[in-house]
């Protein structure tokens, strides 16, 4: 069953065509990853899945249920989860409550208590969220979505500005996530890339350059032009 | 002494020293009080929008003048038992807000605040030119003090300010009790990143209209304790300048703590009264204590000093402390 298809979707800002007749279609407990270079719409394209920000055109279906103007709440509802590119978390509480606040609303089944044991947090619940360190702050932001219980996950650079062992860390929390999530992923560490994705779609300039396997991708000298600025095969390394 | 323990005696004083002032002040220092007490709801319940929810409301005052104008226009055709002008004076004020709530809370951030002002000054104007029922700008004066349908008089003005004390009480420990509720926890939630909370499945809309509204039914409230105070109610009482006053009050006291807006409250009233004995120009010392709050103490009186007493508790946390004492 298709988890996530997008169809045709344009955004315009003003005169700029930001995404333009983009087509995504993600099937449940594939994992997907999102590349491109930096302006090529990819965060602009998870906002309008999640519904932060309206399409110009073009349609979203989550499980076969049509979301396009329904808004991100609703959606959060239907088992989209998500995470963002810069922290968003709520600094002033502590990881419990913020963790509360992510189970609270979609009644999760989840036990807080176990859920921050299993993931190593548990010793930090009561720190506030904007006393801990960058990378803790970037697993709390991965945390908050997982603790939704998620059927969708979208992940917006999970791994941004992470040290190597920070990175490797988060790339074991992503890899250990059950099949039943589907999971979206931007990332611009190919290495996290080609470790985690089922398939790989490429963006360029608002538009979908190829869709493969990693395999294939890696291959694609287009693709390491535009993302690379090589046609080396080392450029990926 | 452990904190929660200081904590508690720290209530039990406030509270005699609350139930005991009749018998230590004056008439007119009562009446200082018992105004401080009734502000303190306005300021309080405004708390839950600026400091709790990041809503900041220019048009508070309207909450609390068309809960005064319905309790003075009852008073007037000669209704005056407590236990209806209270409900219709709170009703009125949460009419309003579930209509304004509708219309201001599809903007945001600095919009929110233009479009909150808007209203408070069409209200405002409302008031003033509606005459055959709010008596323009001449107002409604003469406005009894309320039946409770008890055997004492609340023209004694210490029974007055028990009254007023008791609503007090139970206005600080509801509105403590609903930012302590999940509810609660959710709407500080929008505050800190509302974004974050549609992610995660909030409505988020939702939530800041149940906060307008709770914040109007207790201005409402305020409002109708006001009007039995003061005996008289004018457009002036539902204006820009009262709204903005109060929010002065609550960024002076300390925005987001519940009880620093009611301090807020009795420092401007305090110096207000005192200052105005000396010098028509009180207003510039007002002043200057604003400047003087953003530019060193930008959580207000209250966050300063939870900010203080927290350096203390860290000072002595950490291992050596008594070493560098």
């Amino acid at each position: 069953m298709k988890a996530l298809e997008v169809k045709n979707i344009c955004k315009n800002f003003g005169g700029l065509k930001v995404l333009q007749n983009v087509s995504i279609s993600v099937e449940t407990g594939e994992r997907r990853a999102i590349i491109g270079p930096n302006g090529a719409g990819k965060t602009t394209l998870f906002n309008i899945i999640s519904g932060i920000t309206t399409a110009s055109s073009g349609e979203i279906f989550i499980f076969g249920k049509k979301v396009t103007t329904l808004s991100p709440y609703h959606r959060a509802r239907l088992g989209l989860g998500r995470t963002f590119q810069k922290n968003n978390l709520f600094s002033d509480m502590s990881l419990l409550e913020n963790i509360y606040l992510a189970m609270r609303i979609n009644k999760s089944p989840l036990n807080m208590q176990d859920f921050l044991q299993q993931w190593g947090m548990w010793n930090r619940r009561n720190i506030k969220v904007k006393k801990l360190s960058y990378g803790e702050q970037r697993q709390v932001e991965l945390l908050l979505a997982l603790a939704q219980a998620p059927k969708i996950l979208l992940l917006d650079e999970p791994t941004a500005g992470m040290s190597p062992v920070e990175k490797g860390l988060i790339l074991q929390m992503i890899k250990g996530l059950d099949r039943s999530i589907t999971i979206l992923i931007i990332e611009h560490d190919m290495e996290v890339v080609f470790n985690l994705a089922d398939r790989i779609t490429v963006l360029h300039l608002g538009q979908v350059l190829c869709e493969a396997t990693p395999e294939i991708v890696k291959a694609k000298p287009r693709v390491q032009e535009i993302y690379l600025g090589t046609t080396g095969e080392e450029g990926w390394h | 002494m452990t904190p929660c323990t200081s904590s508690r005696l720290l209530r039990l004083v406030v509270i005699l020293i609350l139930l005991v002032l009749p018998f230590v002040l004056s008439s007119y220092g009562l009446s200082i009080f018992t105004k401080v007490l009734i502000f303190g709801i306005l300021a309080m319940s405004l708390d839950i929008l600026i400091g709790y929810t990041g809503l900041v409301s220019f048009n508070h005052a309207s909450f609390l003048g068309i809960s005064a104008y319905t309790v003075g226009i009852l008073a007037v055709h000669g209704i005056n038992n407590f236990w209806l002008t209270l409900p219709a004076g709170i009703i009125a004020a949460l009419l309003l807000a579930m209509v304004l709530g509708l219309l201001v809370l599809r903007s945001s951030d600095a919009y929110f605040l233009m479009i909150t002002l808007a209203f408070g000054q069409m209200l405002y104007a409302l008031a003033w030119r509606w005459r055959s029922l709010t008596g323009g700008d001449d107002g409604l004066a003469g406005i009894p003090r309320p039946e409770i349908g008890l055997p004492i008089s609340m023209n004694d003005y210490h029974n007055f300010y028990y009254l007023v004390l008791i609503f007090f009480g139970l206005s600080f420990y509801a509105l403590s009790k609903f930012i302590r509720s999940s509810l609660g926890r959710s709407i500080i939630g929008v505050r800190e990143s509302e974004s974050r909370m549609q992610a995660l499945g909030y409505n988020t809309w939702a939530l800041k209209y149940l906060a307008y509204i709770v914040a109007a039914g207790f201005a409402g409230l305020a409002g109708v304790l006001f009007v039995y105070f003061n005996g008289f109610i004018s457009p002036e009482d539902l204006s820009w300048s009262l709204s903005g006053m109060i929010m002065l009050m609550v960024i002076i006291g300390g925005a987001g703590t519940l009880i620093g807006p009611v301090i807020g409250v009795g420092v401007i009233f305090i110096l207000q009264n005192f200052i105005s004995a000396y010098t028509e120009r009180w207003p510039l010392f007002i002043g200057i204590i604003f400047v003087i709050c953003v530019m060193y103490a930008r959580n207000g009186i209250v966050g300063y000093l939870l900010k203080l007493e927290a350096k203390r508790r860290r000072c002595n946390e950490s291992p050596g402390s008594k070493e560098h004492l």
